[in-house]
């Protein structure tokens, strides 16, 4: 999906090296990109834990480890944050399986297979485009809370 | 992210500052096997009252160790988690497996407790 800048008020896009030191940056990043929206902390949290997730992903699922570019955006109209990831890795052959809480592929890893599940629990919306040797983007989507309310 | 160890009684206290991720768990779970495989501990005491984040790479991380305690007849409880890492503690099915308190204290009493029972 072409996120188009038009629709929103805002957009960042970081493309990053599939390096593990740069998930901190990233979730930084969210962070920063959240923060002018005077979100709630556990809003907060969460967006930074999806955001890692995805990224984590991307770098040890998509990449294998190996080197390549992860390309984080960052969207926002009004409260409603919308946040792409994405990685040209070798893609997902079965999204659906993928999504199962506690499935993974790298189980030698120590690995729970809980990622997708953190973030379709974290955020409102979690849509997966992927396909073998394709590579694999992630959109997420959530509305702040409001915290008058 | 850093790690301290200390052996006190039947407890293993591993205390953790900072971030938990996928870039440091490999790092953290060789310094906690060696701690504990050096021990005469038989349970794991997390204190992650200075832990400021940690996503699933950190549940797969408690997940390991609790495998390990267990082979040894152990347990492993948390201690001193803020709200919003007990956010993905309550989601993560870790609390099936895993106690959590809120104190450091009450965490080694109920170790203790347990072995002694
Ligand atoms: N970007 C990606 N590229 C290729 N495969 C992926 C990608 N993201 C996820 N997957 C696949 O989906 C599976 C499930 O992902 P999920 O994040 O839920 O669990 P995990 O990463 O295996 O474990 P955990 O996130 O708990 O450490 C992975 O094991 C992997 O096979
Ligand atoms: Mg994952």
């Amino acid at each position: 999906m072409e996120i188009t800048a038009d629709k929103f008020d805002n957009k960042i896009t970081i493309t990053m090296r599939a390096k593990s030191q740069n998930e901190s940056f990233a979730r930084v990043a969210a962070a920063a990109f959240v923060a002018p929206y005077d979100p709630l902390l556990n809003d907060l949290t969460d967006i930074k834990t999806a955001v890692s997730e995805a990224v984590t992903n991307a770098i040890i699922h998509g990449y294998e480890c190996n080197d390549g570019l992860v390309t984080l955006t960052f969207c926002s109209k009004d409260d409603e944050m919308l946040i792409s990831v994405s990685d040209d890795g070798v893609g997902i052959e079965d999204i659906e399986k993928a999504r199962e809480p506690m499935y993974t592929s790298k189980p030698e890893m120590e690995r729970s297979g809980m990622g997708f599940t953190v973030m379709e629990t974290f955020m409102d919306s979690v849509d997966v485009e992927s396909a073998p040797g394709r590579g694999t983007t992630v959109i997420m989507s959530k509305k702040l809370a409001n915290r008058a309310g | 992210m850093s790690l301290t160890s200390a052996e006190r009684g039947v407890n293993l206290v591993i205390s953790i500052t900072g971030d938990i991720d996928q870039h440091n768990t490999e790092e953290l779970r060789v310094k906690i096997d060696r701690a504990f495989e050096r021990s005469h501990c038989k349970h794991i005491i997390f204190d992650f009252s200075a832990v400021s984040f940690m996503d699933s790479s950190g549940i797969g991380l408690l997940i390991g160790r609790y495998k390990t305690a267990s082979a040894k007849g152990g347990t492993v409880a948390i201690a001193g988690m803020t709200n919003e890492l007990k956010r993905i503690y309550n989601i993560s099915g870790l609390k099936k497996i895993i106690k959590s308190f809120d104190t450091l204290e009450n965490a080694e009493d109920r170790a203790a407790s347990k072995l002694r029972a």
